[in-house]
């Protein structure tokens, strides 16, 4: 049911992203010394979350996708961050 | 060249691929051979942990110890709930019955990556191997429950390192699956197959692949910090290393509740393909229970505090969990009215599967109401690790799921094996199947709401009543068992010749033959109509009114 696009990424767009995420992840050990105190899981979160957008837009090719599938994934990305925010929800009212 | 001409019409059963005999099957990428291996890994395990089940049975018929000691039955349940859950309850109708019929149901080949199919099956075969070296290695089984819970679970001196590996294992093969269902359906569906010309069961499939792939990577990842505690004393769960352990319960249910939606959302599934086949009539409100499916599965995700009431989380993290509960009741009660309304009317053939069927409905409801007790905070103190969470739970699983699975394999047997089984014997399977386990589980709600705790080795003689009826139940139920096994082992080789539609099912695995060749269809079939298209229109809106008029 599905009409079949292919594209190729080129070397140097696969080599900026992955420059990009090692780049967030000294950023995200780094700030393991700045001390956000409470807010140190949601900056953490953050920077994870930023790298993972990253990688399913260009390794993962979300962007040449459809619409469709791009909802979809955004929809995942919603129950999470709901998944996320209930679990510390009980930790704030606790 | 056309696929007649390069696979010979053969079935999948006889075709001869590169390998032949056991080799043939151990390396065959083909979903129905795939569905097999996986079918009977877990039917051996399921009598397994069965017999582990009936022992617990036995030594609770009578007060003090009988049979085992108090060690041995903490061992016993847990290993009990481990093979129970994570080898056969959560792969179960996923990956045998939604690897068997899937591509036949939206007019494919094969799913979307054959080899990662087979894969997914070599990873079930390693995790189930480690979760059962976990009960025989020196160090003894473990003894946590099947839900690990952390501070004692990062102590125990019992073999819990291997347990949770394994589910890790046995977390990865589910992933695995899921992500191979979701391709195939969104490409992999026949010509003119649109989403809402889609049958109800891959509908029920495509939902359960998303928690698959959502919320399985979750327990993973906790079952690994567990270890990490363990192995290198970081202190993630436990309190005396600094810990959290409610932060484990978050985490474990996070996951293990939505994987209850992976056990029975597959199993509404089968239900909703069995009820118009036997009723002769198109499926009562189709957009109601696709959507539902989807509605389960996202409502799902955010239910799991009701499992903490008790532990300690916040006020109004209780009050809102319980009213989430109440909500995911609202599409599961919109399957069972509209599984009544397609019965109602139709001309129905009350065979084997149809009758294993009504019995989910009829158990799965009782599971459900039960499930309403526990969801409201006030009963749920009471009732809290009662025994009545035990028949709750028993009625939601095997009464849903497990007899769903008894459903989906009575109904796609011809087409499996090309060959039927006895009515007859399937009958009387069914009797004691169904006496045995309501004799099994519902004394047990009885003695929970008068306090008979679960995961209690000993117990006051005032329960004994309920104990003794389940144990007796326990029997009934493993004679059902072995007759209904016997029945199918049994006509795999001496059963009558199944027609290619013996049911006289519209769908289209119905339409090729019993069993099917290696690669399913000879052409692709064009979808023209909805997947429970009886008849002509004109018949269909005739049928319509007449029911109007009567109602």
């Amino acid at each position: 049911m599905s009409t079949e696009k292919h594209h190729i990424s080129t070397y140097m767009s696969h080599g900026v992203v992955l420059t990009i995420l090692l780049a967030l992840t000294a950023l995200s050990v780094g700030m393991a010394e700045l001390h956000f105190g409470a807010f140190s899981v949601a900056v953490a979160l953050l920077v994870a979350s930023v790298k993972g957008t990253t990688v399913l837009t260009y390794f993962m090719h979300l962007k040449y996708e459809s619409m469709f599938t791009r909802i979809m994934v955004g929809g995942v990305f919603v129950i999470y961050v709901l998944v996320i925010v209930l679990l510390f929800f009980d930790y704030l009212f606790r | 060249m056309s696929h007649s001409e390069t696979h010979p019409q053969v079935s999948y059963l006889e075709y001869q691929g590169k390998y032949k005999g056991i080799l043939g099957w151990l390396t065959t990428t083909d979903h129905k051979r795939i569905a097999l291996l996986y079918m009977y890994c877990i039917v051996v395990f399921f009598f397994v942990a069965a017999i582990l089940g009936l022992t617990m049975s036995i030594e609770k018929m009578r007060p003090g110890q009988d049979i085992m000691n108090a060690q041995t039955y903490n061992g016993l349940f847990t290993v009990h709930g481990i093979i129970m859950i994570f080898m056969i309850v959560i792969p179960g109708l996923a990956a045998v019955f939604g690897n068997f019929a899937l591509p036949l149901l939206i007019g494919a080949r094969d799913v979307a990556f054959p080899k990662l199919n087979l894969f997914s099956w070599y990873l079930y075969v390693i995790g189930a191997i480690l979760a059962v070296l976990s009960q025989l290695l020196k160090g003894g089984a473990p003894d946590t429950g099947w839900t690990f819970y952390v501070p004692y679970s990062a102590g125990s001196s019992t073999n819990v390192i291997w347990a949770l590996t394994a589910a890790f294992i046995l977390g990865f093969s589910n992933i695995l699956t899921g992500l191979n269902f979701i391709v195939t359906i969104h490409r992999m569906r026949a010509p003119g197959m649109t989403w809402f010309k889609m049958p109800l069961f891959p509908w029920s499939l495509y939902a359960t692949a998303w928690i698959q792939v959502l919320a399985t990577p979750i327990v993973g990842i906790t079952l690994l910090m567990v270890i990490a505690e363990r192995v290198l004393h970081i202190g993630f769960f436990d309190p005396a290393l600094g810990g959290d352990p409610v932060l484990f319960q978050h985490l474990f249910w996070i996951y293990s509740h939505p994987a209850v939606y992976i056990m029975i959302l597959p199993a509404m599934g089968v239900i909703t393909e069995i009820f118009p086949t036997f009723s002769q009539k198109p499926v009562f409100g189709y957009g109601a229970i696709a959507i539902s499916s989807l509605a389960i599965a996202f409502v799902g995700y955010f239910v799991w505090g009701h499992h903490m009431f008790t532990s300690g989380i916040s006020y109004w993290s209780k009050w809102f969990f319980s009213f989430l509960t109440f909500i995911v009741a609202v599409p599961s009660a919109i399957k069972v009215f509209n599984w009544i309304s397609t019965m109602y009317g139709g001309s129905i053939q009350m065979r084997p599967p149809l009758l294993y069927a009504i019995s989910f409905v009829f158990l799965f409801m009782i599971g459900g109401f039960t499930g309403l007790f526990l969801g409201a905070l006030a009963t749920n103190v009471q009732l809290h690790d009662t025994t009545f969470v035990v028949a709750h739970f028993h009625y939601i699983i095997f009464g849903g799921m497990g007899f769903a699975f008894f459903a989906a394999i009575h109904y796609w047997y011809p087409k499996m094996y090309g060959k039927m089984y006895s009515d007859r014997w399937a009958y009387i399977a069914w009797g004691f199947t169904f006496v045995g386990f309501n004799l099994l589980y519902f004394p047990q709600f009885i003695i929970g709401v008068q306090g008979m705790p679960r995961r209690y080795f000993d117990y006051l003689p005032q329960f004994q009543w309920g104990h003794m009826l389940s144990g007796f139940g326990a029997f009934i139920l493993l004679i059902g068992l072995i007759l209904m096994a016997w029945n199918l082992i049994y006509h795999v080789k001496r059963g009558a010749i199944a027609p290619a539609n013996p049911w006289k099912g519209v769908t289209l695995e119905w339409q090729i033959a019993s069993p099917p060749t290696l690669e399913n269809f000879e052409e692709i079939p064009v979808i023209k109509h909805n997947p429970y298209w009886f008849g002509t229109e004109e018949e269909i809106k005739r049928e319509k009114k007449s029911v109007t008029r009567n109602t």
